[in-house]
C-alpha cells in the first residue's frame, strides 16, 4: 500500500485544516536511524486514518540546541517564524516524535505567542488505544520479552511523562524491566543540552557509556526509547558495551513491528 | 547576686540576636543585588509547596536513610525551641522552672502540669533520636566517606562547617540531659523523689546521677543550662557564616521557587523585541527608540551575580551543600568537572564576596573580579546536558541549571566564546532550518523513500 503523508500547503489548498499536526523534526527528516522512527509513526497514522499533516519543506529547527546552548537569538529567530507558520496554518494540536520539540513547542512557544496543544508521539498513541480507536495485539512478537524504557530527559523530568510510554510498552505483553535510574531519576543520554552537536567535555566516561551500562545491566534484549537524540547515544552506547546483544527501538517500531504494518 | 544572671543572660541574648540580625539584614541586602524578577502570583500553590517540601520534606525522602535521619534532627529542632522558650522565660526572671511551679502550685492545673512534663519528655527522647542521627552523619561524612560528602568542592571550609554543626548538636543535646538529668538528682537528694515527670531524666539520667555531691550536681546543672543557651546562641550568630542557614531559607526559597514545567527555560523578552522588529518590514531601522521605551539591557545573560535573578541568589544562600544535585549529575558522573552543587557554592561565595566589597569600599566598587571565569570556568559550563536532574533531585527546589544556562548565555551571546561545532549548528540553524547542514528543501524527502 502506499504511504501518502500530507503536507499542511496541500491541505490548505484544498481548504482544510487537519486534526493534528505531525511536527516531524530535524532528526526525524534527516537523521537515517530517525527517519525510521517517522516511518513507523506515519505508518500508524495511515493505518487508523487519522487526519493528520506534515509542515513538509515549511518546517524548520525549533531552536532548541541553540537555545540550550546559549544562544537565545537564533532560538527565537527560529521559534518566531515557525510561529508565523503555525498560526497562518491554524495549527491547534500538534503531535511529535522529538521530546525536544514536544517541550519547547509546549513550554517555549506559548510566551511567543504560539500556544498549541502538544503531545509526544507516546502519549497520541496512548489516546487512540484509550479511545479503542488503536487495538494492540497482546501475545504477539514481544510477548514475555525483557524490553527496558530510558526516560528522555525532555519527556520524562521535564514534563513528567513517565507512564505514556509504559503503558505501550505493556500493551505489548512485553516484560518491562526498569533500570537502576529510572522514570524521575533517569540518567541523561548525553546528548541533551546541545551536547549532540559538540565533543563531549573531558572525563573519565561518555554520558551514553554509562547508560548504556545501566541498561546492559537488566538483562533486557531490547532498550525502547522515545527520542531520536537519545536513540542515537544508546545505540552507540550499546554496541560499545554490547555489541549485538541488545537492540534499541522506538517504542513506535515496536508497536508496528507488534501490528505487522 | 541573684540579679546578676539575668543581666548576663540578657547581654548575651541581646547582642547574639543583634549581630544575627545585622548580618541577616547584610544577606538580605545581598539577595536584592539581583535582578528583580516578581514571584508572587498563585499564593495558593505556593503555600502548598512551602508547606510540603519545606515544613513536610517531601523531597528529602528520595532517600530514605538521610531523609529519617534527618527528620530526627529536624523534629527535634523544632520542638527543643518549646524548651527554649522556658530557657528564656527562667533565663531572664532569674528563676528555676518557673512554668512547671506556675503550672503546678500557682494555677494548681494537672493538665498543664501534665502537658509540661510530657513536653520535656518529648523533646528527651527527640533528643536521643537527634544524637543518633548526629552519630551516622558523622559516620557518613568522615568514615564511610558518602561519595558526595567528599566531592573536591568540600574540602576545607565546607567539610569543616558540616563537621562544627554536629558536634553542636552533640553539644546541645548534652547539655539538655546535664541540666534535667542534674536537676532531677538534686530534687532526689533533697526530697527522696523527682517532683517532675521527666521520661529519660527522670527515671534513667537523674537516678545515675543522684550518688554525685550537691555542689558537683548545681555546677553540673548550671553548665547544662548555660551550656544549652550558649550554644543556640553560639548557633544564630553563626548560621550567617554556614550552610545551616537552609534551616531558615527553605521555607522562602521553597515559596518563591518558580511554579513553571521543569523543563521550561525563560525566553528572554529584550530579545524578542529586537527580533519582532528585525521581522517587521515597516519598521524604521534608523529609528530612535521611542520615548519611554525600556533601555536594551545591559548584558545578555549573566556574568557576576548581579546579573542572575534574586531568586538565583536566594538559592545560592540556601543551598547546605547536600550534594545530591551533584550526586545526579551525568556529567558529575562521568568525571566532568562539572557539579552543580559547586555552581551554587560559588554564586554564594561570590556574592558575599561583593557584599563585602560593598561594605569595605562602597557600592561602586569594581573588583576586577566575577562570577563567570573567576568562579565558574567555560568547562564546567560546557558539561551540562541540561537534564534537570539537579533540579529535580533538591530537596528544597534550588535550581542550578537556571545559572547554568544564563551564564551560558553570556559566554555566546556577549563574549562569542563558543565551541566551533556549535558556531556551526547555530549557522546551520539560521540558513538551513536544521542543525546540521541539510536545505531545507530536501525535509521531506523522507516521504518518497517510505514507498
Amino acid at each position: 500500500m502506499e504511504l501518502k503523508v500530507p503536507t499542511m500547503a496541500e491541505l490548505a489548498a484544498e481548504g482544510r485544516t487537519p486534526e493534528v499536526l505531525f511536527w516531524v523534526g530535524c532528526a526525524g527528516s534527516i537523521d537515517q536511524r530517525a527517519i525510521k522512527i517517522t516511518s513507523a509513526f506515519v505508518k500508524i497514522l495511515n493505518h487508523l486514518k487519522i487526519d493528520y499533516a506534515i509542515l513538509g519543506k515549511e518546517e524548520a529547527c525549533t531552536g532548541d540546541p541553540a537555545k540550550r546552548a546559549g544562544n537565545e537569538f537564533v532560538f527565537q529567530m527560529a521559534a518566531l517564524q515557525n510561529i508565523e507558520i503555525l498560526n497562518a496554518y491554524q495549527v491547534r494540536k500538534i503531535v511529535t516524535t522529538c521530546p525536544h520539540c514536544f517541550n519547547i513547542l509546549k513550554n517555549e512557544y506559548p510566551n511567543l505567542g504560539g500556544a498549541y496543544d502538544v503531545v509526544h508521539h507516546t502519549q497520541f498513541l496512548q489516546g487512540l488505544i484509550n479511545d479503542g480507536k488503536l487495538t494492540v495485539k497482546g501475545g504477539g512478537l514481544f510477548k514475555g520479552k525483557k524490553i527496558t524504557f530510558h526516560d528522555s530527559c525532555y519527556l520524562g523530568r521535564a514534563n513528567e511523562v513517565y507512564e505514556a510510554p509504559r503503558e505501550l510498552l505493556e500493551a505489548l505483553d512485553a516484560d518491562l524491566v526498569e533500570m537502576k535510574a529510572a522514570k524521575s531519576r533517569g540518567l541523561c543520554c548525553g546528548a541533551g543540552g546541545a551536547q549532540m552537536f559538540k565533543e563531549e567535555e573531558p572525563g573519565t566516561q561518555r554520558v551514553n557509556q554509562k547508560r548504556a551500562e545501566q541498561a546492559i545491566e537488566t538483562g533486557a534484549e531490547i532498550v525502547a526509547a522515545g527520542c531520536p537524540f537519545c536513540m542515537t547515544m544508546l545505540s552507540d552506547g550499546t554496541t560499545e558495551k554490547a555489541p549485538g546483544k541488545v537492540k534499541v527501538f522506538d517504542i513506535v517500531e515496536l508497536l508496528v513491528q507488534n501490528q505487522g504494518l | 547576686m541573684a540579679f546578676i544572671s539575668p543581666i548576663v543572660f540578657a547581654i548575651v541574648t541581646i547582642a547574639a540576636f543583634a549581630f544575627a540580625f545585622k548580618k541577616g539584614k547584610e544577606i538580605y541586602r545581598n539577595i536584592n543585588l539581583g535582578q528583580s524578577e516578581d514571584l508572587t502570583d498563585q499564593p495558593g500553590t505556593r503555600l502548598k509547596n512551602m508547606l510540603l517540601i519545606a515544613l513536610g520534606q517531601k523531597k528529602m525522602f528520595r532517600l530514605t536513610l538521610a531523609a529519617i535521619m534527618h527528620l530526627f534532627v529536624y523534629v527535634a529542632f523544632l520542638v527543643t525551641q518549646i524548651e527554649l522558650l522556658e530557657i528564656f522565660i527562667d533565663g531572664f526572671t532569674g528563676q528555676h522552672r518557673l512554668l512547671f511551679y506556675l503550672f503546678r502550685d500557682t494555677l494548681d492545673s494537672g493538665f498543664l502540669t501534665g502537658l509540661y512534663n510530657f513536653t520535656i519528655s518529648f523533646i528527651e527522647v527527640l533528643s536521643i533520636l537527634a544524637l543518633v542521627a548526629t552519630f551516622v552523619f558523622l559516620a557518613r561524612r568522615n568514615l564511610l566517606k558518602v561519595p558526595r560528602f567528599v566531592k573536591s568542592e568540600m574540602n576545607g571550609w565546607p567539610k569543616l562547617d558540616a563537621n562544627i554543626i554536629l558536634i553542636a548538636e552533640i553539644w546541645l543535646v548534652t547539655c539538655i540531659f546535664m541540666m534535667n538529668g542534674a536537676d532531677v538528682a538534686l530534687q532526689i537528694q533533697k526530697t527522696g523523689s523527682s517532683p517532675y515527670g521527666f521520661l529519660l531524666s527522670g527515671n534513667i539520667v537523674g537516678p545515675a546521677l543522684a550518688g554525685l555531691g550537691e555542689g558537683t550536681l548545681i555546677v553540673m546543672e548550671r553548665f547544662g543550662w548555660w551550656g544549652h543557651i550558649l550554644g543556640v546562641l553560639g548557633f544564630i550568630v553563626y548560621l550567617p557564616f554556614s550552610k545551616h542557614l537552609h534551616i531558615m531559607l527553605a521555607f522562602p526559597n521553597t515559596y518563591f521557587g518558580r511554579l513553571k514545567p521543569r523543563g521550561e527555560i525563560y525566553n528572554m523578552p529584550a530579545i524578542t523585541k529586537e527580533i519582532k522588529a528585525m521581522m517587521d518590514p515597516n519598521a524604521d531601522p534608523y529609528a530612535a527608540p521611542p520615548e519611554g521605551a525600556d533601555a536594551a539591557p545591559a548584558k545578555f545573560g549573566a556574568k557576576d551575580v548581579q546579573d542572575l535573578s534574586w531568586k538565583n541568589l536566594l538559592d545560592a544562600y540556601s543551598c547546605t551543600e547536600c550534594g545530591r544535585c551533584t550526586d545526579a549529575c551525568p556529567a558529575n558522573q562521568t568525571g566532568k568537572l562539572l557539579s552543580p552543587r559547586k555552581i551554587m557554592m560559588d554564586t554564594r561565595d561570590r556574592l558575599a564576596e561583593v557584599g563585602k566589597n560593598i561594605d569595605q569600599h562602597g557600592p561602586d566598587f569594581v573588583d576586577n573580579k566575577q562570577l563567570l571565569g573567576d568562579y565558574i570556568t567555560v568547562e564546567e559550563l560546557r558539561a551540562c546536558t541540561t537534564c534537570q536532574a539537579c533540579v529535580q533531585e533538591c530537596p528544597i527546589n534550588i535550581d542550578p541549571l537556571d545559572i547554568i544556562v544564563q551564564l551560558r548565555r553570556a559566554l555566546i551571546m556577549e563574549d562569542s566564546n563558543s565551541p566551533e561545532e556549535w558556531n556551526l549548528m547555530f549557522s546551520n540553524i539560521e540558513n538551513n532550518a536544521a542543525p546540521w547542514q541539510y536545505s531545507q528543501q530536501d525535509r521531506e524527502k523522507w516521504v518518497n523513500d517510505l514507498n
